[in-house]
Order: structure tokens, then C-alpha cells, then sequence
């Protein structure tokens, strides 16, 4: 019999049946709430007279629609400006209180994006069930969990439950090997890897990322990485247990201590797929191929190397691409056909659940540092992705590089990722963005997204345009 | 939940892959803690020539007349026809929500955004998938038959189109009786709970440490 896939391994340690029609109720460890998501599942269980199942396996802090402007978060909820936000982010707090849930509020400093803060606070543990009406769930995969974002409905059914209702996913390994070459990041990796097999090569698997690569990557870089998978289609990325990923959680808040530490670490090293483990497809990529990656239409697996072009859509095989590329084209105000270096920036963004941990951080300041902000550039937004986050880099003097080259340094929240609150991109404006998500007004109406990693976005920010990193280090 | 037994309705078309959530609502209506009244914001960027927030009067807003649901032969459809990989990006349920309050109860695409799928279901509304040259055909006679109308039935999981022509769609078990009883999923969970409990005892000896850790 052939081995099991990690993934088979944590779905197996948290099956509770099996129904005849192939659904399955898997038990849930650890479940995130947010303002945005969660407010109608809690009038949900108000309606019908239910209670939460477990509450200690609940957490929430509100991150999707906090300002993070200073002067808008210094008086917490009550400075908030726009009145529908700040109901929303009211609520969370009046339905944990009501509930008994575990909030980090507004200005505690253990706030954060939710994918931030769920490791770095010891909520996420390897072989865990994490789950979060949140698409970008898969995030806390990078510790060997079985995470990924649910709808609000389901967000009640957890709360009530403490199970979802749910069919297994096929096995994908996407594997890479190899030394990635000077400024070639994570984030890099994931735009390669989508730009390869497409937004929805994923759909219908849970992807673990392997390889040589994977392994010499920080968790940050992990996270990076299984953040995006659902930009590939898929709801779950994970990546095997090794030191690395113990080591992240030792020490953190909720993680556990003494002779509990010991008997969990031993469990958490069993955490990898078998040797002879048998995945439905297998993608390959070489580290050393990987350059540089940016974004430049209107879905993430609209990417190009640094030393690319703007495709041009005549030259796509079939027609519902052309169109698709015609109109990312149009949406972009870009022409097919020329280097996507001469394509000039007005905004960054460098923050979100993908890029806004204190690696992402000492990443962009190390290429600003010394320079300044290309004059042409209105703004550049540097938000970290928690209070410990922020306190970190403040310790460090990242905020001051940043501040010195004339970025601005802001409180922690989702900000212009997905541009809820008044970060946010005027019509037409190009944003170099370490973001997840190039959508069509994404970043606010007619805004134009490009991703790229913290350094990458960094040095489009001294230079005014998209620029190959390796040229500034 | 609403219960889908079957429907007959008008169908329009959204002609465009990778139909993404933010298409489909966009985040400054996310802001809502109701789950009702996002229908006049559907599609509101496509839709309409200026910038929407929640709470505005659309009545006397600005089409955008290039926006196909915007013309007069597609007013009233209640099944949209779409292609590869409708609704994917966010979990936000606010997408189904949308369509819902928009009178949308079935879509028909050749492929759909895994967390979008599951979250139409919850919300009685049903999403099929069939091939993609089949998908292809419809549209072409949506475009040369105005008022063209379906009739899905979910118990005998087929589609009859004006000419009499059935279609036969796949759809799982579980989700099927689901939509068919308008089934609470919740209650029907909490009917094993007895199980639940059986599992959390062993899961607890075995992980302890995912247990009373968060105070």
C-alpha cells in the first residue's frame, strides 16, 4: 500500500465519519474570526438559540477594516471615520464579548491580519485544523496544518459545530529544487509556480509545496508561499514539519510549554508525507530558473520574469484568452509587447497577509535604505502586518529606512490589499503591490495592481517604475 | 436554508473568465453586517459608470451600456450563464448573497471557484457544471434567442432548453438532498453530536495541546 500525503495524514487525525455519499465531518482545532466575515454567522447562531461549540478554540481581532492611518486608529474604534466601518468593527467586539471569544481588539497589541498573527501567537499549531472566512487561510499551512478559508455560513456551522461538512481534496505536490538566485524571494516562487499552472490548475487539490527550496526557506517564506495557493486554485497549501517550524512556535503565547512542548514537538516531527506517498499530479519547477517575477494584467497568473514583455493577446492560442488578455490589456491601460520595466509606478504597497512579516520588512528596507522615494511616486504605503510585527521593526529601525526615504509607516491591518478602508488606489493608477491579488478594482475602482515581492516593490519605489531589484542591491 | 426543487427562468450571460468575487461585489460592500439587500451592487463596477457604495440609490445611477445584463432583453433572468472558473478569489459569501438578492438561482458555468461552489448551496441557489462546449452552445443561442429560457430540475438533474433538448448535469449526493429539503446543516450536524463529543475526548488524549490554550 502506498504511503500517506501529509494532507491524507491530518485529514485522517480529524475525520469524525465518513457518510456514504463520500462527505465527510472533520473536527476542527483552531478557527480565526474577522469583522468583515462573521457578523452575520453570529446573528445566525442569535436566531436559532445556539451557543459555540468549544470557545477556547476560537479567536478574533479585526484587521480586514481598521484604518491604519495613525490619526484615524489612535482613539481605537471611536476615531474610526467612515460610521459603517466602525459598526462593523463594533460588532466583532459586542459578538466576542456576547459570546465569550478570545478578541484582540483594535489596538491590543496582539491585533493583526489574521494570518499574521494566528503563527506568530502560537493559535496555529502543526497537524491543527485551521479554518477562517478568509480565502487566504491556506497561509498556516507553512506549519504542516490542514488550514483553509470557509464562507460565512460555514463560519456559523464551526461556531456551532466545531466541524465542517466537507469532501476530500486530491493530492498536489508542486516540488522545487534548487538555489534560488540572488533577490529572487518566496513571493517570486508562487507568482513562477501560478503564472505556471494557471488560477485554476489548482482547483479541487490541496497542494504541498516540497523540494529542496521549500526546505531552505524561513517560515515567512513558507507562508508566503501557501498564502497564494489559493490564487492557484486551490484552498490548501501545506508544507512539511521540520525544525524550522518548531522553532517559529517555540515560545509563543498560546503554544504549549514544559512536558506538553516535548510530547507535541515529537508528534509535530511526524508531520511530512511519506516516502512512497502518492499525489494525483506533480508539478516541477527549478529554483534557478526563477527570476524576479511581476504581475501585469488583471489575474495572478498574469505574470512575467523581470526581463519580460507584456504579452500581446494575438498571440494566445484561443479565443477566450485573447479576450481575456484584450481586456486585462484595456483594464491596465498597457500596450502588448513591451518590457514590463517601462511600465511606471504612482503607488506602493508593501504589507498583507502575504508579505508583511519582519522578513518582508528587512527585505524592503534593505533596498530602501539610503534612498529616496522616486519623485514621481504620490505615496508608498509600509504597513505592518501586526503589533508585534511593528514593534519588531520599530526595534529594529526599519520604521526610520522607511521614513527616511520618504515611505509611510502605518499602524497594522489589511489596508490597500484589499482596500476596505481609505488606503486606497485612484482610477488608473499603477500600485507596485506585495499583495495577493491583481483583480480589476481590487485596490479600489480602476486601480492597477502589480505584484511583486517587498523587495521587488521597494525598488520600484526609488526608481518610479518596475525595476529589477538585482540592478539596485 | 431555501429549498431548490426546480426552476424555469430567463438566462443572461456574463462572457468573460475568471469571473473573480470582486467582480462580482465589491469590497466597499463588505462592510455590511446584514447579509440582504446587495443585489442593486451585483457586478457594480461592470455595471455601472460611476462609483457605488453601500446604501446608494442605484435607481438613478449611470449604466454602463456596454454591460451586457444592463440591456433591456436581460431585465428579469434569474439564471446566469458564465465561464471557466466563475467566482473565484475571496471566501466572501457576500458573492452568492449578491446574486441571490439580484433574483439569480441557478448559474451554469464549465468550471467554478472551489470555495464560491460550495458557499452557492449554502444559500439555495445551484451551481452546474457542464462541458465546456455545451457551455459554448448555450451562450450562442442565448445571443440569438431573446427571453431564452431554461428548466432545470434538480431532482431528475437535467436542463431542458426552449427546443426541447435535455441536458444532463452531475451533482453530489449529499448537496443535492441538501438543496431538494432546503435542509438546515447545522441541525442536521448537531443530530450526530453524540459523535462530535466521542471524537474531541480521544482527540484531546492524543493532542492535549489544542485544548484550553486560548484564555
Amino acid at each position: 500500500m502506498a504511503g500517506k500525503t501529509l494532507y491524507d495524514k491530518l485529514w485522517d487525525a480529524h475525520l469524525v465519519e465518513t457518510r456514504d455519499d463520500g462527505t465527510a465531518l472533520l473536527y476542527i482545532d483552531r478557527h480565526i474570526i474577522h469583522e468583515v466575515t462573521s457578523p452575520q454567522a453570529f446573528e445566525g447562531l442569535r436566531l436559532a438559540n445556539r451557543k459555540p461549540w468549544r470557545v477556547d478554540s476560537n479567536i478574533a481581532t479585526p484587521d480586514h477594516n481598521v484604518p491604519t492611518d495613525f490619526n484615524e486608529r489612535k482613539g481605537g474604534i471611536s476615531t474610526i471615520v467612515d460610521e459603517t466601518s466602525r459598526i462593523q468593527v463594533q460588532t466583532l467586539d459586542d459578538n466576542c464579548d456576547e459570546f465569550g471569544i478570545r478578541e484582540f481588539k483594535i489596538n491590543d497589541i496582539g491585533q493583526g491580519i489574521v494570518h499574521v498573527i494566528g503563527p506568530e501567537l502560537g493559535v496555529t499549531l502543526p497537524g491543527a485544523t485551521v479554518v477562517c472566512g478568509d480565502s487566504h487561510t491556506a497561509t498556516h499551512g507553512a506549519f504542516g496544518c490542514l488550514a483553509h478559508g470557509i464562507g460565512t455560513s460555514e463560519v456559523e456551522h464551526v461556531l456551532a459545530t466545531q466541524c465542517l461538512v466537507t469532501a476530500k481534496m486530491k493530492n498536489m505536490l508542486v516540488k522545487v529544487d534548487g538555489d534560488l538566485g540572488p533577490g529572487v524571494t518566496a513571493k517570486d516562487v508562487i507568482l513562477a509556480i501560478i503564472g505556471k499552472i494557471g488560477t485554476s490548475g489548482g482547483a479541487g487539490y490541496a497542494i504541498e509545496f516540497g523540494g529542496s527550496t521549500l526546505g531552505q526557506l524561513s517560515m515567512e517564506g513558507r507562508m508566503t508561499i501557501c498564502n497564494m495557493a489559493i490564487e492557484a486554485g486551490a484552498r490548501v497549501g501545506l508544507v512539511g514539519v521540520d525544525d524550522k517550524t518548531i522553532e517559529y512556535i517555540r515560545g509563543a503565547r498560546f503554544a504549549p510549554t514544559g512536558e506538553t512542548w516535548d510530547k507535541a514537538a515529537a508528534y509535530w516531527q511526524t508531520l511530512q508525507s511519506d516516502d512512497d506517498a502518492k499525489f494525483d499530479a506533480v508539478v516541477e519547477l527549478n529554483a534557478a530558473d526563477i527570476e524576479p517575477h511581476v504581475s501585469w494584467g488583471t489575474s495572478p497568473d498574469m505574470v512575467v520574469p523581470i526581463s519580460g514583455f507584456v504579452p500581446r493577446p494575438e498571440d494566445q492560442a484561443d479565443a477566450t484568452r485573447q479576450k481575456g488578455y484584450q481586456r486585462a490589456l484595456d483594464y491596465m491601460g498597457l500596450k502588448g509587447g513591451i518590457p514590463v520595466t517601462d511600465i511606471m509606478i504612482d503607488k506602493v504597497f508593501i504589507g498583507s497577509c502575504t508579505n508583511s512579516r519582519i522578513e518582508d520588512l528587512r527585505a524592503a528596507a534593505a533596498i530602501a535604505k539610503g534612498r529616496k522615494v522616486a519623485g514621481t511616486i504620490k505615496k508608498v504605503y509600509v504597513v505592518p502586518g501586526s503589533h508585534l510585527v511593528k514593534i519588531q521593526a520599530e526595534k529594529e529601525g526599519l520604521d526610520k529606512i522607511f521614513i527616511e526615504a520618504g515611505m509611510d509607516w502605518r499602524e497594522p491591518g489589511c489596508s490597500m490589499c484589499l482596500a476596505m478602508n481609505s488606503d486606497i488606489l485612484g482610477r488608473g493608477e499603477h500600485c507596485a503591490s506585495t499583495s495577493n491579488r491583481n483583480f480589476e478594482g481590487r485596490q479600489g475602482p480602476g486601480g492597477r495592481t502589480h505584484l511583486m515581492s517587498p523587495a521587488m516593490a521597494a525598488a520600484a519605489a526609488i526608481a518610479g517604475h518596475i525595476v529589477d531589484v538585482r540592478e539596485l542591491a | 436554508m431555501k429549498a431548490f426543487v426546480s426552476h424555469k427562468g430567463m438566462v443572461g450571460p456574463m462572457d468573460l473568465a475568471n469571473v473573480d468575487t470582486d467582480m462580482i461585489i465589491p469590497k466597499q460592500f463588505l462592510k455590511s453586517i446584514k447579509r440582504s439587500g446587495f443585489g442593486p451592487y451585483l457586478f457594480d463596477e461592470m455595471r455601472y459608470l460611476d462609483e457605488g457604495w453601500y446604501g446608494k440609490d442605484c435607481s438613478t445611477r449611470p449604466l454602463n451600456p456596454d454591460f451586457a445584463l444592463n440591456q433591456a432583453r436581460y431585465q428579469g433572468i434569474s439564471i446566469l450563464l458564465a465561464r471557466d472558473n466563475f467566482g473565484c478569489g475571496s471566501s466572501r459569501e457576500h458573492a452568492p448573497w449578491a446574486l441571490d438578492d439580484y433574483g439569480i438561482r441557478a448559474i451554469i458555468a464549465p468550471s467554478f471557484a472551489d470555495i464560491f461552489y460550495n458557499n452557492c448551496f449554502k444559500n439555495g441557489m445551484l451551481p452546474i457544471i457542464l462541458d465546456k462546449a455545451i457551455v459554448d452552445r448555450l451562450f450562442t443561442e442565448v445571443a440569438a434567442t431573446e427571453g431564452y429560457t431554461l428548466n432545470i430540475d434538480l431532482q431528475a438533474q437535467t436542463i431542458v432548453t426552449p427546443s426541447g433538448e435535455t441536458i444532463a448535469f452531475d451533482i453530489d449526493a449529499f448537496r443535492k438532498q441538501c438543496l431538494l429539503e432546503g435542509l438546515d446543516e447545522i441541525g442536521l450536524t448537531l443530530k450526530v453530536a453524540d459523535k462530535i463529543h466521542q471524537f474531541e475526548k480521544q482527540h484531546m488524549l492524543a493532542q492535549p495541546w489544542m485544548f484550553g490554550a486560548i484564555k
